[in-house]
């Protein structure tokens, strides 16, 4: 019996920072390294101690996966990576692997160029780190050493975001990250294949919530943008520079076009443009309209969005700004956020989820006086809305999921303790699966109970497979074979050839049982009647009268003679060998009872 | 295990595999050479070509006077070009469970086979090779498609009259199976077939059978294929590059402990250096720009191209050419260029590296930007606008029958200041240009074919060591121009097995065995028996369960409980089910302990007598007598079902079970 360990360094019953760390079959591996973007302290990385304690990280873990390139997944890496210290491989897929070090690098810079922050990872360790990295392809099979493999899966969410197969022999373990089932303006739907996998560790954002449909949800983006526009005030949406970023502009895009609106659209930062190179160059990782036109028309060419100067926002006027970061926490977006909070005209759209402890999680849960640097207390008059276009997958989505992989077992991370608990009971109930919820540093044990593999003689297979009524091959049919062990291979062969193997001879066991009739007629009436009678019972069997005046029954062997003192006596002689046991014993039992009176 | 072969092109394969209890096709390449015996569709009217007389036969007769025209020696088809497709008569192609396409170039006959054989399987085939192959096909199609031609000549097919008539023609092979180019909606019905594959993903066929594309090197998402079961494994090698040009490099370690390699697509000009061939191109481009002169380059719309480009990036201004225009004109150009800039993830490491920056990996986005290059997709609308000359233009089709080359060459074959440079090797060019001549036009042979020579495959076949090799018969012997090159054939031990059209091969291997499963709670029952040092043996019985190809070995269900009640039964109701197997035995049975155990057991009156091969024990009172031999025992007894029994377990004791 073996099993699968889960220990979440970071992930549990929290939203903001995942790290999770998977045992099987022997297997260390990690999965996602993220930060927490709610600590300024030493709270913002996971704690690696619990590895550490085990020796060297690099000793320790035989690989690290990154799900997708939000800091809350990879942020900690190049922390983990040079300052801990880990030198295994990494693995992410190709966007990830490109865009990645620049949120590194944009991070780095608000935190010790602007913040003036020490003890932080230095932009050579972010290039250092990224040169562990092995890139996969979707659903490659990466062969990490030789029991180990790992396969990417699409998950939605961001550009080359991926789900991960974990896969040591017949043991297996699926990690989402975050994914998203329905597929959105720029990105495809999350998908995986039938692979049962023992356990199946999904987050679970938006664990309670069914999402009304993505239409409606556009729809009132559009019109409470409009409106505000409309009426003179300034629209501020907070977003990260890609994902969302990319599906908003394309909707607000489509519309300015439709409606001939002239308000100017501003995204904020050199990222833009930048940013939306990469979905151009991995176009293939965007949804399947956007792939079939972009020759034609390239959906990340923009009309109507143009870059952002920090002097715009005092402009007057109507006007529409994405700027960075999305949580309100730091940078550009705070910096409009508090020139534009004092203006009731105006609005902030938040289409994320906020990390607790951000300026986007105060205003999203009703504080309207917030404390700032420096003691100064904000104001926040502006109209505060938020609209979940986060592609995360909602519980409806998380079931679709789970119905598709059809896991063993189900853990659910990157959640709020009482929204997963009532998933977790709708998990239950609908897939009778074992669901888990841990919480960080605690261990979750997931016995698993692998089938063994054994080869088996062809020979044997085939013999077996030919036994019995051909047209009902779905009946199950029984075999008996030898399994020879040695060393560590396992082989299943038929028992002629074990002996024949192991230079053994079989050894015949016969028995020869005397049967006593009373029959008065001749020995050849006997046989014939004994015949007649074995034949209407043994219907299934191959009974035969043989010309020497024998009958057989299979390979059991009837012969009858007369009784040496009483003619009215027969005496059967029933011969078989011990692998016809059991019918030798029916039939010399059957025929004790004697005849039938009367011959039909 | 069979291989059924159904192209005699050793490049543009076609074969069919039958693999355990599936049939796989591997590529379906269109022999496309067949076109060079045709005509070349002009876009505009060509008053020269139709103007050629009519081919007589030599007794006079006129009656193919309609079909058949001849130039400068040479006689020509005039009729729409057709393709010679793969075989379709040495099997059912209804019965292809699936097929795996290697490169864009090795698909061009899939509508012809998905379209009109009843074929209901799946496609396997990377991303870019499909949608460079629909690029390719498209083109293909819209060359034809646009130049209709009411003609269509079949009576110089018919075998008698073909007999008559001159080389190459007469040796023209499977003339009656030639074919029509295909239409759009079939292009679209066929790749629709199509499921999407990425590098070293394995596939499952059926649970029987493996199949994985490894990365090839030849082109962008080439690959070559892994066909394995749990103890079989065929590489199939098609199409491979060990060059570094913008393509993944090729994966050779995946390929090793191949029982079977199947190798196919080695290059065809294998006495060309590629990177000479570039240079030569290079020059002879610059030459005769310099002089005044255009450059026609005909070439399919994907592939070598990129490669051309970025040597011209790296070349035109140091070669002073930053003023020329270079235009590529192609129904696909556009699409060709957009494509190729976003397969990341299958291009070189380099290229790769530039995408992460983020810029195009390749430099033809800047020529296109700074106007050095421009792409149309005709000569017709914007380009006559555009047009200056001098110039290089890049278009095709490259056997120079249809497709926007054909205009050039009749504009500009007649000035000696031009040329037309031959890049792709798969026409020979001298055949390509027979119905232009005569001609003034220069003409330079610069083939660039990136893909394995014997040099490189042996060292392969070393490094990979499969057991068995399989090739078209053309790799097996020198080519027959250069017959004393012995150097230019496969040489690998054992002799690499050669196939030819339409021949079925018997692939030389044997399975012995099978992956089954065996559940844990049946682990759990067995009892090991060590019977050899290090050797441990089980007998198991157990129900087999086989789904989808996959075998799993389950405790057997318990013999239901015989019910409560004790009814009257009927006779038949006891006859044992199904025969519940019982083990083999092994071992022999010492007299002396036998007989001791039977005391032990109560027999009182052992009698033992010797026999020549043993020993007889007697049970005087019960009537029974034990034969006990070396490699047998015998039990005669009346029929006393206890005491029979009693006895058959105490001889149990000493033997083995298997």
């Amino acid at each position: 019996v073996s099993g699968v360990f889960c220990w979440g360094a970071g992930a549990g019953q929290d939203v903001g920072r995942s790290c999770i760390l998977v045992s099987i079959a022997g297997k260390n591996v990690m999965l996602d390294c993220g930060m927490h973007m709610g600590y300024n302290d030493d709270r913002r990385f996971p704690d690696f101690s619990y590895i550490t304690q085990n020796g060297r990280l690099t000793d320790f873990l035989d690989c690290v996966i990154i799900s997708h390139f939000h800091l809350d997944h990879c942020g900690a890496l190049p922390y983990f990576s040079e300052m801990v210290g880990y030198d295994g491989p990494i693995y992410m897929t190709h966007p990830t692997k490109a865009i990645c070090p620049i949120l590194l690098e944009d991070y780095r810079k608000i935190t010790v160029d602007k913040k003036g922050e020490t003890n932080f990872f230095t932009s050579q360790m972010i290039k250092d780190c990224m040169k562990k990295v092995v890139a996969v392809h979707l659903h490659q099979t990466v062969q990490v050493d030789e029991e180990l493999e790992i396969k990417a899966y699409y998950a939605g969410h961001v550009l080359g975001a991926a789900m991960f197969q974990i896969k040591v022999g017949c043991e297996s373990v699926v990690y989402t990250g975050d994914y998203n089932m329905t597929p959105d303006r720029h990105l495809g739907a999350a998908w995986i294949d039938k692979c049962r996998p023992d356990l199946l560790i999904t987050e679970s954002t938006y664990a309670t919530t069914i999402r009304d449909s993505k239409r409606c949800r556009e729809r009132d983006f559009l019109k409470k943008v409009h409106e505000t526009v409309e009426r003179g005030g300034k629209v501020l949406i907070p977003v990260f520079a890609l994902g969302r970023a990319q599906e908003l502009c394309i909707l607000l895009e489509t519309f300015w076009e439709r409606m001939n609106l002239k308000a100017p659209i501003y995204f904020s930062t050199g990222l833009t443009e930048k940013a939306n190179h990469y979905y151009k160059l991995f176009i293939t990782w965007t949804n399947q309209k956007i792939r079939k036109t972009f020759v034609q028309r390239n959906m990340f060419e923009f009309k109507h969005i143009k870059a952002f100067d920090r002097a715009f926002a005092d402009n007057p006027g109507p006007m529409v700004v994405f700027a960075t970061p999305g949580m309100l926490h730091a940078g550009q977006s705070l910096q409009i956020f508090r020139k534009w909070a004092g203006n009731e005209k105006n609005m902030v759209i938040m289409p994320g989820y906020c990390v607790q402890g951000t300026v986007g999680h105060k205003i999203l849960s009703g504080q309207r006086k917030l404390e700032m640097e420096g003691r100064q207390i904000l104001e926040v008059k502006m109209q505060v809305e938020y609209m979940s276009f986060s592609a995360h997958a909602d519980a409806k989505g998380i079931m679709q999921l789970i119905r598709q992989a059809e896991p063993r077992n189900v853990l659910l991370v990157h959640g709020e303790a009482k929204k997963m608990e009532f998933l977790k009971q709708k998990i239950e109930q609908e897939f009778h699966v074992s669901c888990y919820m841990p919480a960080n540093g605690e261990t979750t044990t997931i016995l698993t109970n692998p089938c063994i593999p054994v080869d088996i003689s062809l020979g044997l297979l085939k013999r077996e497979t030919a036994i019995g009524p051909l047209p009902d091959a779905k009946k199950p049919k029984l075999m008996h074979g030898t399994l020879l062990m040695k060393d560590n291979s396992f082989r299943l062969v038929s028992p002629e050839q074990a002996l024949k193997e192991l230079g053994l001879a079989e050894h015949q066991l016969r028995f020869t049982c005397r049967v006593h009739i009373q029959d008065p007629r001749k020995e050849h009436e006997t046989v014939l009647r004994v015949y007649n009678h074995l034949k209407g019972i043994l219907k299934d069997y191959s009974v035969q009268h043989l010309p020497d005046g024998s009958i057989t029954v299979e390979s059991i062997l009837i012969q009858a003679t007369a009784h040496s003192e009483d003619q009215g006596t027969k005496v059967l002689l029933v011969s078989w060998t011990y692998q016809d046991e059991e019918l030798g014993s029916y039939l010399t039992s059957l025929l004790k009872k004697g005849l039938p009176q009367s011959t039909p | 295990f069979f291989q059924y072969c159904l192209s005699g092109h050793p490049t543009l394969p076609c074969n069919v595999l039958k693999f355990k209890s599936t049939t796989i096709m591997l590529d379906c390449g269109l022999d496309m050479t067949s076109t060079l015996n045709f005509l070349p569709l002009p876009l505009v009217q060509s008053p020269r070509l139709s103007k050629l007389p009519s081919w007589v036969l030599k007794d006079g007769s006129t009656f193919l006077d309609k079909e058949l025209k001849e130039c400068s020696g040479h006689v020509f088809v005039d009729s729409v070009p057709e393709f010679c497709l793969p075989e379709t008569e040495l099997l059912d192609l209804s019965t292809v469970d699936v097929i795996l396409i290697s490169n864009y170039h090795c698909m061009m006959a899939l509508p012809y086979i998905t379209e009109y054989t009843g074929f209901t399987g799946t496609v396997y085939a990377t991303e870019p090779t499909v949608q460079i192959g629909r690029l390719l096909m498209e083109e293909l199609v819209n060359s034809i498609e646009r130049v209709p031609k009411a003609q269509s000549a079949s009576m110089w097919k018919n075998k008698e009259v073909q007999r008559l008539l001159p080389a190459p023609l007469k040796d023209a092979v499977e003339v009656s199976m030639w074919r029509k180019c295909y239409t759009m909606p079939e292009v679209n019905s066929a790749l629709s077939k199509i499921q999407l594959v990425g590098y070293s993903q394995k596939i499952e066929l059926f649970g029987a059978v493996q199949v994985t594309p490894l990365s090839s090197g030849y082109a962008l998402g080439s690959s070559n294929w892994i066909i394995q079961s749990h103890y079989e494994k065929v590489s199939y090698v098609s199409g491979s590059s060990l060059l570094t040009t913008h393509p993944q490099p090729m994966d050779q370690a995946s390929l090793k402990n191949s029982d079977v390699l199947i190798l196919t697509g080695l290059t065809q000009i294998p006495t060309a250096n590629p990177d000479g061939m570039v240079g030569e191109f290079c020059s002879n481009l610059a030459m005769t720009v310099r002089n005044g002169g255009n450059v026609l380059v005909p070439c399919y719309p994907s592939g070598v191209i990129y490669d051309l480009l970025e040597c011209l990036y790296q070349y035109i201004d140091s070669a002073g050419l930053s003023n020329v225009p270079f235009y590529f004109i192609s129904p696909v150009a556009n699409s060709s260029l957009e494509f190729s800039q976003i397969f990341a993830e299958w291009l070189c490491h380099n290229k790769q590296t530039k995408v992460y920056l983020p810029e195009p990996p390749f430099p033809h986005a800047e020529l296109i930007q700074t106007n050095k290059l421009k792409h149309y997709p005709s000569i017709h609308g914007d380009f006559s606008n555009d047009f200056k000359q001098p110039c290089v233009v890049f278009t095709g089709h490259p056997s120079l029958r249809f497709g926007d080359v054909v205009h050039f060459m009749e504009l500009w074959g007649k000035s000696s200041l031009n040329t037309v440079i031959f890049t792709e090797p798969d026409f020979s060019y001298l055949d390509a240009l027979a119905p232009y001549q005569p001609l003034a036009m220069k003409c330079v042979y610069c083939p660039i074919d990136t893909r394995l020579n014997f040099i490189q495959v042996s060292k392969l076949l070393k490094e990979v060591q499969p057991l068995h090799v399989v090739c078209p018969e053309q790799y097996t012997q020198p080519p027959p121009t250069q017959s004393h090159r012995t150097d230019l054939m496969i040489d690998c031990q054992p002799p690499a097995m050669s196939y030819r059209r339409a021949e079925v091969l018997t692939l030389p291997y044997k399975r012995r065995y099978e992956k089954i499963e065996i559940t844990p709670d049946l682990a759990d029952s067995l009892v090991p028996l060590e019977i050899k040092p290090g050797i441990s043996l089980a007998t198991v019985s157990a129900v087999l369960h086989t789904k989808d190809n996959k075998h799993v070995l389950q405790l057997p269900p318990k013999p239901p409980q015989p019910p409560a009640s004790k009814k009257r039964k009927r006779v038949s109701d006891d006859v044992p089910e199904c025969k519940s197997l019982k083990p083999l035995l092994s071992g022999s049975i010492p007299v002396d302990q036998f007989v001791q155990t039977l005391e032990k057991h109560g027999f009182s009156d052992v009698k033992v007598e010797d026999t020549a091969k043993g020993h007889i024990v007697l049970l005087q009172e019960a009537e029974t007598l034990i034969q006990l031999e070396e490699d047998s025992t015998h039990i005669i007894c009346d029929n006393d079902e206890p005491l029979r029994v009693k006895l058959r377990d105490l001889v149990l004791k000493f033997l083995q079970k298997f």
